[in-house]
């Protein structure tokens, strides 16, 4: 066990499209034999719900590729974030790019060990029966004990 | 061409799939057994060389027909 190598990744981020670093870098971890945990806290939360109603925004990322250029004072009208993301999924779809969904069974499937930070669900009062199963909780402490002994350390 | 025991279509996929469902698929073969798997994502021609070198599992042949990738790999 202990030539295997660890990787230990924060996810910090709920939109559609920063879920999708900690779910590629996880599961392919897995694949390759590394021991994986990811540490969910603040918005990264939002990744371990059952039901995933992960959204894109372009505001404050004036680098998102656009079809055609929309002013920023127009990216703010009621509408706009439910549209990019849905022309965002639509474009993933056609790359063959996974879903989050996806990327996230196949990361539970191959045994990542996924925490939920107790502090920010007591802090935004989530309640845990709208998250995944087979999730555990804890804090910093539980955070380290697996990222000390890790080769790999993510925060995202 | 090199025989195999197991064909894949990783087709039409972008990464990490087709290394994921190779794995998935090998975790079903046994030891020397040949994995063929057919991938069109140009990124995994260097992913799978990456995978190999990683898991031990043999990249006994690489190759590209067409815009498609294949690649034979030998379980550990």
């Amino acid at each position: 066990m202990s030539d295997e190598k660890k990787l230990a990744i924060i996810a910090t981020k709920g939109s559609l499209d920063w879920a999708y670093p900690p779910f590629i870098l996880a599961s392919t971890a897995a694949a390759l034999g590394y021991q994986t945990q990811i540490f969910f806290t603040f918005y990264g939360l939002e990744l371990l719900k059952k039901d995933l109603s992960l959204q894109v925004t372009s505001l404050g990322n004036p680098a998102m590729p656009m079809p055609i250029p929309v002013p920023v004072i127009m990216q703010t009208i009621p509408g706009m974030q439910a549209m990019m993301t849905s022309m965002m999924k639509k474009k993933m779809k056609s790359k063959g790019v996974a879903s989050i969904e996806e990327l996230r069974d196949l990361s539970i499937e191959a045994e990542v060990k996924m925490v939920a930070c107790q502090m920010t669900v007591d802090l935004f009062e989530f309640d845990t029966k709208d998250f995944i199963d087979g999730i555990e909780y804890g804090g910093a402490a539980t955070f380290f004990e697996f990222a000390g002994e890790s080769d790999v350390c993510l925060y995202i | 061409m090199a025989n195999f025991d197991q064909e894949l279509d990783a087709s039409g996929l972008n990464c990490p799939l087709p290394i994921l469902r190779a794995k998935k698929t090998l975790n079903g073969m046994e030891s020397g057994q040949v994995l063929r798997v057919i991938a069109t994502d140009p990124g995994s021609v260097k992913d799978f060389e990456a995978f190999a070198k990683q898991t031990g599992n043999e990249l006994v042949e690489s190759g590209e027909e067409n815009g498609k990738y294949t690649f034979l790999l030998k379980k550990k």
